[in-house]
């Protein structure tokens, strides 16, 4: 029989660090049971692009002759960008509207001491760890591929994450202020894929006619490819880069203020 | 194999039900001897002996995992038998299922409502899979939207409605085909007493009209209220049929005590200390069953054997103790 | 009261007469796509959206990776390398629209929405929802498909009458792919299971000389490419709208429809195990 405590001493609230970590662990808690699956498609997908684009057509381009680089080592970065956004979007369309809408999560969360801010931050986290892994592992394929020539490979890392990330905050946003999934079909076809198709991973963006060019220049994909290729390739000019980081966290800033708004608005407003 | 005869039964509105039925030297619409139902190792359904006769309203009660809802299916010719003879609306669901399933109505135990449809498009394309013509399904489905009082929700996705509409469309989609039998699978659990009285309300007026309705549930007032007929069933046999009085006539006395002594208390020293007292005296973790023709005298008995109970109530039989009798265990576990 | 039911003749429909799924009838499926329909009504923007990806697609190569390639050459013939790659784009898109379609809106149907537990307690039989659900993935692509070849031929990349005949060819290719898709979900434990049908999609879209000729393939390679489902599907489209044929047509043409009649098989003894037990 233990004895009853004579005070009851004030229970510790966590600090807002560990609360976010907290909001982190529950989504990489339940990551463990799907995790084999997506490291599968993790490193098959990669290998089978650069296979069957990078080299197979690749012997096409090359023999074509009208792109100065080898097209295996133009095409690689460009999927690497590619693939994070994918990543990233992929993660923040679904799981985010079904932790508001149906399976409730967030909400089942912010019944313990976590606020807003971390559950947002936490999930965000989370995302970037995922994308980064993919990207991770991408990275490894392509060097093995022997299209990363340049030690500055290394940084085109967490320029992929940084990429993904540019997707993911207003996706969070767009998830959470947006109220059915019908909008993630459109937001797929008409924004995903066409970026995913135009802005530069498969061919120079100056082949588009001249006013398209500048869609594309405007698309975070495209700073997030020329920055990848930049690095991997190992031609990276520093006034570029720094260009391609500033827009790409535009895109994180600005997309991590609007998904707080409506992450508030959402979670706030119906308790 | 024809089915021209399944055509003209579907074309008779409910109102005329009782006319079919003297057409004929009626079979029991429900003829099982011996069904059995197996999955793999474990018997579901052993061996069961049951007929259901034209206009009669007949309940498979008993617990969860009782058999009722394998016997259902069955009955529903979704489910072949593993063994036995059975035969729905007199012919063989294994050869005429498709033509027996035209005459029937099935409520099944959970919603299985088309939840990318709205209301009234439910109803309309589940009367055109039984085959009825555009024109006739839109009549039909007016009617039973009226009469399952929905017409108003009948625009609306079938997702935001509440448990208790959700049953009352589904029984109004199982009335589409004006069936001659209606199958209910356990029809108001996980509802709340309101839209339960309203849904029984609905289905009484069913059986007046002719419908025969068989029906699972292990709730016994329910049992009680629609019920002419029933089977006690437990472990995938009958325990007991009859009518819901004959079965408390038989299987239990007129009144009930109930006694309870305190959440520490020992029921079974307070059993033996009330020997002799009644006929029967059930042990509960949390109350003694005494059952007496007497229930106020059994009372008085109590306190004049020196024993105080917390609290005592004296109320009719019913089916809950007959199961219990039968099986010694309660229902609703 | 004008309500009848039809009794079983309709069931002896070229397709019953060819796989003889037990009471099956071509009206009763039928009422699986009146169903369909019914629910596109409402979502029809979801389907017109839809076609915009193959031509996004084709667009993309047009403008970018068909003005690096230039042409190719199939059989000593030279071919632009848009008109090369079309085809096949239209093939694929017939593969993955038929795929999508009898996956995972199937799985959804048949796991959580128990939407074929209600439709079987009426006279429809598993044949009926399996080969219903299979024709409205077909009439859905074949939407598609006629878009596209609509756009291919603004675009100059057919060159053969031959070509009248892609549209009922890509609804053999959605066929063969529906019904095996159905098959396959009924075997699919969970979600979790999808990310197989992503791995053996993504390959064959890669690797079915859908952006290069098979002779690009060391041989060993092509043996393996030749045996692919895709393979056949992009080869048959290509030989119609370039004008290339000849008799592996056929082969072609057998290889998609006995793939599609064992997949039906087995979709509707399958449905029939899952449903009616």
């Amino acid at each position: 029989m233990a004895q009853a405590p004579a005070v009851v001493q004030p229970r510790k609230v966590p600090s807002a660090w560990s609360r976010t970590c907290a909001s982190l662990g529950f989504w990489a808690f339940q990551y463990r049971r799907t995790w084999r699956g997506t490291v599968v498609s993790s490193i098959l997908t990669p290998v089978l692009f650069l296979a069957a684009m990078g080299i197979g057509l690749g012997t096409l381009v090359d023999e074509g002759g009208r792109l100065g680089d080898e097209y295996l080592l133009f095409l690689a970065p460009g999927l690497l960008a590619a693939t994070a956004m994918q990543t990233a979007t992929f993660e923040s369309m679904y799981p985010v509207m079904g932790a508001i809408k149906w399976v409730r999560t967030y909400h089942a969360m912010l019944a313990t001491p976590l606020g807003v801010g971390n559950i947002l931050g936490g999930h965000l986290l989370w995302v970037a760890f995922r994308v980064t892994t993919t990207a991770a592992i991408y990275l490894v394929v392509i060097a093995l591929f022997g299209a990363a020539p340049s030690l500055l490979a290394l940084l085109a890392l967490p320029a992929a994450t940084l990429c993904g990330m540019a997707f993911a905050a207003p996706i969070f946003a767009f998830a959470a202020g947006y109220d059915s999934p019908a909008g993630f079909a459109a937001l797929e076809r008409f924004v995903i894929v066409p970026m995913f198709l135009f802005s530069g991973t498969f061919f120079p963006v100056s082949q588009l006619p001249e006013a398209l060019q500048w869609v594309a220049y405007a698309t975070p994909l495209w700073h997030g490819v020329d920055l990848c290729r930049g690095l991997v390739q190992g031609t990276q000019e520093l006034a570029d880069a720094l260009m391609h980081v500033g827009y790409l966290s535009l895109w994180v800033g600005g997309g991590v203020v609007a998904a707080n708004y409506f992450f508030r608005r959402r979670l706030e407003a119906t308790g | 194999m024809s089915t021209a005869e399944s055509g003209r039964q579907l074309s008779v509105p409910l109102a005329s039900v009782e006319a079919v039925a003297t057409d004929s030297a009626d079979p029991p619409l429900v003829h099982a001897r011996g069904l059995t139902k197996r999955f793999g190792e474990f018997t579901a359904v052993d061996g069961i002996d049951v007929d259901v006769a034209r206009g009669e309203a007949f309940g498979f009660l008993g617990p969860n995992g009782a058999g009722k809802s394998s016997t259902m299916r069955m009955i529903g010719c979704v489910s072949p038998p593993t063994e036995g003879t059975l035969r729905i609306l007199g012919r063989d669901p294994r050869t005429e299922g498709p033509a027996i399933r035209a005459r029937l109505g099935v409520v099944p135990q959970q919603d299985t409502l088309d939840t990318e449809l709205s209301v009234r498009e439910n109803l309309l394309i589940y009367g055109r899979y039984f085959g009825m013509s555009r024109a006739a399904v839109r009549d039909k489905t007016d009617e039973l939207l009226e009469f399952v009082q929905l017409s108003d929700r009948a625009k609306d996705k079938v997702e935001p409605l509440s448990g208790g509409m959700k049953r009352r469309l589904t029984i109004a989609r199982s009335l589409i085909n004006d069936p001659e039998m209606l199958l209910l699978d356990e029809p108001t659990t996980g509802l709340d007493p309101q839209a339960r009285h309203s849904l029984w309300d609905r289905l009484f007026r069913l059986k007046q009209r002719g419908v025969t309705l068989v029906l699972t549930t292990h709730y016994m007032d329910e049992a009680e209220q629609l019920c002419d007929r029933l089977v006690v069933m437990d472990k995938g046999r009958f325990a007991a049929e009859g009518s819901p009085r004959e079965l408390i006539a038989t299987y239990s006395t007129r009144e009930v005590l109930e006694l309870r002594f305190g959440a520490d208390a020992d029921n079974k020293v307070y059993a033996d200390k009330l020997e002799g007292l009644v006929d029967r005296i059930e042990v509960l973790p949390d109350r003694l069953l005494l059952y007496t023709d007497d229930g106020d005298g059994s009372a008085a008995a109590v306190y004049d054997r020196g024993l105080r109970p917390v609290s005592t109530l004296v109320r009719r039989s019913t089916l809950e103790d007959v199961f219990l009798r039968l099986t010694g265990r309660t229902l609703v576990d | 009261m004008s309500a009848t039911l039809h009794p079983d003749r309709e069931s002896a429909t070229l397709l019953a007469r060819i796989v003889p799924l037990r009471g099956t009838s071509a009206r009763r499926a039928s009422l699986m796509v009146e169903r369909s329909l019914m629910v596109y009504r409402r979502g029809w923007v979801i389907i017109v959206s839809g076609f915009f990806e193959p031509l996004f697609y084709l667009l993309s190569i047009g403008v970018g990776i068909g003005a690096l390639v230039g042409s190719v050459t199939v059989d000593g013939t030279v071919l632009e390398y848009t008109a090369f790659v079309a085809p096949a784009l239209l093939a694929s898109s017939a593969m993955n629209g038929a795929v999508y379609d009898s996956t995972f809106n199937i799985f959804f149907k048949l796991k959580y929405a128990k939407t074929y537990d209600a439709i079987l307690s009426t006279p429809m039989s598993p044949g009926d929802v399996a080969a219903g659900e299979i024709c409205w993935a077909l009439l859905r692509g074949l939407i598609y498909s006629t878009a596209f070849l609509v756009v291919m031929l603004a675009l100059g990349l057919v060159g053969s009458p031959w070509a009248v005949l892609v549209l009922p060819a890509a609804v053999l290719i959605g066929f063969g792919f529906a019904a095996v898709g159905v098959a396959a979900t009924t075997y699919m434990r969970g979600w979790q299971d999808f990310e197989f049908v992503q791995l053996i999609v993504l390959p064959m879209f890669l690797f079915a000389t859908t952006f290069y000729p098979l002779s690009t393939y060391p041989s060993a390679l092509q043996a393996v490419v030749v045996c692919t489902p895709l393979y056949h599907a992009v080869e048959l489209i290509r030989d119609l709208t370039t004008g290339l044929v000849d008799g592996t047509l056929t082969i072609h043409v057998a290889y998609l429809a006995v793939m599609g009649l064992i997949g039906l098989r087995v979709a509707a003894g399958r449905l029939e195990k899952l449903l009616l037990t």
